[in-house]
């Protein structure tokens, strides 16, 4: 196989082009990867520094940094730009490295659509950052934009945020039709649907699920430009309009979205852990069709957001139960992966550190996710920091620990060369104190009645809001070692080799390291 | 194991703070009945987790602990079991029926918004809640007490810091009150944790809640939606009191509110408009035209120096009365009464070097509001 590659790519002559056209014009599953990789991991520090600033006007009672209108912005943009720029285009990216080779495709099925679907998120960004600057602020309504907030007592930005917005829908769709099409039809002659390696499974359903939903986004925020600029009254009360509609539509977008942000992090978690357990994923059938299961349950509860806005009580119980139901199939990854390690041979590198703290603190989210299914305990959770504690124990080290653990995994096939492990697990470390030291304490906060979006907030409240604080720095700085590893690895460090660790199967393995520009333009054989 | 010697530090650094305020870290049971049973789903949900996680993160540490290569572990080769599968997908299935169950009666129970002794509606502002008492001729608002001073660090914070409005919302003890929740502009949600209700406020809709207070007292909670730029000031007050004193305040308030028609119909001086006026600004106006007059440009206008406000008298009165649809700015009309509505004009038009001398009688907002 290998011989095979490596004389093919060089007869063609297709290295990468020169210089910058390189980046713009690429068409190539692995540059638009690292793009995509790049720009997440920007986003990430920008919506950090966020983050940060929210945390610093909080480490005490009192306004002391910052104006609420401007606390306002600071939440709104955090929330958007970690899911929609940080941790959707990670994945994306991961998808377009990882996925042609791991079904022993040449490229994605639509190179050139590749490169648009990028190269419009820069541009969407720009925009909505830029709305920062302009009369009246940046979006201030919270991520979730309820009209008529959002409408009718929006800034005059709001229409910037609103075609953003339709640009990200636009990237993400395209990108997720490229994966669908990868998938279908580009995997290597043997490469049957119940072979395909978990990350490649979970992504496909990924893809549908956002195939599914972005539209209704796209939906949603041109109901808002209408009703802003075109004189109509979905939203609006006063013109027969209705604003729980916008919630309802928003939710059936937001809850298959939250899917988006984990299903794939599912799929790395169960890569690694076979890894370094050296032994098989345990039930991979039943990941599978857990994986199926939950993605379709996510259709069918999006009220849980809404147990507050006065359903009938027959539509609170409806989604209560569907929202507890969830808690099978997930149970059921839990499981699997703890069976997984159950009697192997395990070792503890970096990205096993991550996906280990990825299964621990993710169970966690979901232990209180079951506590808000509970929709009359929901009354006193809803919109508390409870929510606030839970949400960013499923995203932060849930989605982002696979993020990195899958950054750590595949580091190694990228470069060519192995990671500096000290660093690695000192920066593994400093993740974990710093994310349970921010977010654990803020389960106390909503229980005790601290809600969320608040800029100041009651004396009893202090002591754990100023050790959120401390943690939340913690996390945010240790992220610089982040940065720091993956440039040093990039830059240099032991030599890899072609299976990078002593316990990796599958196709990604059996190519060079650092892969080839190239990979896959004669399909492997499997066995 | 040497790595944990990093926790030392941050350890200390926790028990160092300053202990001034109780490490709270749960729910209230509350004040009513349906607000302990809410307590009890709560905590058998946490129990169930907690005993899932140990049984879960058991298994899982005491594999990473024995199963690893450095011990000498070698991998077995098992990598699926059918019975094992659908055990752990039935049992879960069992303990979350069984957890239905409970919290289904307690729903329905918190939906039964029948029989009430006493109607209040509910309604929310941008920043502030109107609680009117249906058929009691009871209509007043409650907006935040704390003084701006503290919120800007300028002097200490008291000990109800951002939880204190000037006029509490009063219910009787024992009674069954039903709340008719709606709001004026955005959405806003009432939440008092020891009455376990907490309801969305939509332009619009309304909405019913229901509580029985058990004890005499005063319960705090906040606005829970996000509603634009003082959400986080905008708390609830209730003060349970006996049926007696529930029935004194009633008198009370309702005196107060006929002595304030009375002086509507005196005579006010210039200096006394602008003293009554400048308070009645900074706590309805404040927030978005800012305590300076100089709003929040792209958000608030400005009064300093604004046509409206300098010139055209009758249009300032309009907007003020009736507010401007489709924009923040409400209609003040059913807010204030006659002398505030004049103070707070005439201050507007003399505030700030506005300086333009005119002075609105409160007889001239009575007449335009008949
Ligand atoms: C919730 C925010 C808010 C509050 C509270 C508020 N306003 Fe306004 N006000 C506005 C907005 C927004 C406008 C601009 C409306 C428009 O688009 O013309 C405005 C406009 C005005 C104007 C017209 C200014 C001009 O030059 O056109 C006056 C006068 C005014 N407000 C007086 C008041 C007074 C008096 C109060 C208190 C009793 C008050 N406002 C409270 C938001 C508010
Ligand atoms: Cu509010």
């Amino acid at each position: 196989m290998d011989t095979t590659l490596s004389v093919d790519s060089t007869e063609h002559g297709h290295g990468p082009a020169k210089g910058l056209g390189r980046w713009f014009f690429t068409t190539n599953h692995k540059d638009i990867g690292t793009l995509y990789l790049w720009f997440s991991l920007l986003m990430f520090l920008t919506g950090g520094c966020m983050a940060l600033m929210i945390r610093a006007e909080l480490f005490q009672p009192g306004l002391q940094l910052v104006q609420p209108e401007f606390f306002n912005q600071m939440t709104t943009m955090h929330g958007l730009i970690m899911v929609f720029g940080a941790v959707m285009p990670a994945f994306v990216g991961l998808a377009n490295w990882m996925i042609p080779i791991m079904v022993g495709a040449p490229d994605m099925a639509l190179p050139r659509m590749n490169n648009w679907s990028f190269w419009i998120l820069p541009f969407a960004f720009s925009l909505m950052l830029s709305t920062l600057f302009m009369e009246g602020g940046g979006p201030n309504f919270g991520w979730t934009f309820y009209a008529p907030l959002s409408t009718t007592y929006a800034p005059p930005s709001v229409t910037f945020f609103i075609f953003a917005v339709h640009m990200m829908g636009f990237s993400s769709i395209m990108g997720a039709i490229n994966i669908i099409a990868t998938i279908l039809n580009m995997r290597a002659p043997g490469m049957t649907m119940m072979k395909l390696p978990l990350f490649v499974w979970t992504w496909l359903i990924t893809a549908f699920l956002l195939i599914a939903v972005m539209p209704v986004l796209a939906g949603v925020v041109t109901m808002m430009l209408m009703d802003i600029h075109f004189g109509t009254s979905f939203f609006n009360a006063a013109g027969g309009g209705d604003p729980v509609l916008f919630q309802h539509v928003f939710w059936f977008f937001g809850h298959p979205e939250v899917y988006i942000m984990i299903l794939p992090a599912f799929g790395i978690v169960s890569e690694i852990i076979p890894t370094f357990a050296r032994k098989k994923l345990f039930g991979y059938a039943s990941m599978v069709y857990a994986t199926s299961s939950i993605a379709l349950l996510s259709f069918l509860v999006w009220a849980h957001h809404m147990f507050t806005v006065g359903l009938p009580l027959a539509g609170e119980l409806f989604f209560m139960y569907a929202t507890m139901l969830i808690a099978v199939p997930t149970g059921v990854k839990v499981f699997n992966w703890v069976a997984t390690m159950f009697h192997g041979s395990m070792t503890f590198e970096t990205p096993m550190l991550f996906a280990l703290a990825f299964v621990v603190l993710f169970t966690i989210g979901g232990f209180s996710g079951l506590m808000l299914a509970i929709a009359p305990a929901d009354f006193q959770y809803h919109d508390t920091y409870f929510v606030v504690a839970h949400f960013h124990y499923v995203l932060v080290p849930g989605a982002i620990f696979s993020i990195m653990a899958g950054a750590y995994y595949w580091l190694p096939k990228w470069t060519g060369h192995m990671l500096n492990e000290r660093l690695g697990k000192a920066h593994f470390w400093l993740s974990f104190i710093g994310v349970n030291v921010t977010f654990f304490p803020m389960h106390f906060l909503g229980l005790a009645g601290m809600p969320r979006r608040i800029p100041d907030y009651a004396l009893q409240f202090a002591d754990f809001n100023a050790v959120a604080s401390v943690g939340a720095f913690i996390f945010g700085l240790s992220q610089l070692l982040f940065v720091y590893n993956i440039i040093s690895c990039i830059r240099g460090g032991e030599r890899a080799t072609d299976q990078v660790w002593e316990g990796s199967h599958g196709l990604e393995w059996t190519l060079p390291s650092p892969a080839p520009y190239h990979t896959f333009t004669q399909p492997p054989v499997i066995k | 194991m040497i790595k944990r010697v990093w926790l030392l530090p941050w350890i200390g650094l926790f028990l160092s703070l300053p202990a001034k305020a109780a490490w709270e870290v749960n729910i209230t049971p509350g004040a009513t009945a349906i607000s302990r049973e809410v307590y009890d789903l709560h905590m058998i949900i946490f129990w169930i987790c907690v005993a899932i996680g140990v049984v879960v993160f058991g298994v899982m540490f005491w594999s990473i602990f024995h199963h690893r290569k450095s011990r000498g572990a070698e991998a077995r080769n098992f990598h699926e079991n059918t019975a094992v599968e659908i055990l752990w997908t039935l049992i879960p299935f069992v303990i979350l029926i069984a957890m239905a169950i409970p919290a289904t009666a307690t729903l329905i129970k918190m939906y039964d918004n029948t029989d009430s002794d006493i109607d209040i509606q509910v309604t929310g502002y941008q920043w502030k809640w109107r609680y009117q008492y249906l058929g009691q001729d009871i209509d007043f608002f409650s907006s935040l007490s704390t003084p701006r001073e503290q919120i800007n660090n300028e002097a200490a914070k008291g000990e109800n810091y951002l939880l204190e409005v000037d006029n509490p919302l009063v219910l009787p003890v024992g009674q069954k009150v039903r709340f008719l929740f709606t709001a004026a502009d955005v959405i806003h949600s009432w939440w008092v944790p020891d009455l376990a209700v907490k309801k969305d406020a939509i332009p619009g809709f309304i909405n019913e809640s229901w509580a029985i207070p058990e004890e005499p007292g005063i319960y705090r909670g906040q606005c829970t939606e996000l509603c634009g730029r003082d959400h986080g000031f905008m708390p609830i007050v209730v003060e349970v009191k006996s049926q007696a004193d529930f029935d004194l305040w009633l008198a009370d308030t309702r005196n107060a509110a006929q002595a304030q028609a009375a002086a509507a119909s005196e005579e006010w001086t210039l200096e006394q408009l602008m003293e009554r006026g400048e308070q009645v600004y900074n706590t309805s106006c404040a927030a978005c035209h800012q305590a300076t007059g100089q709003g929040i440009p792209g958000a608030f206008p400005a009064l300093v120096g604004s046509p409206m406000v300098t010139t055209d008298i009758d249009a300032h009165i309009n907007i003020v009365l009736h507010g401007k649809a489709g924009t923040a700015m409400q209609a003040f009309g059913a807010q204030l009464n006659a002398v505030d509505l004049a103070a707070v004009i005439t201050y507007e038009r003399n505030a700030w070097g506005n300086d333009t001398g005119d002075s609105v009688s409160p007889q001239r907002i009575t007449e335009l509001q008949q």
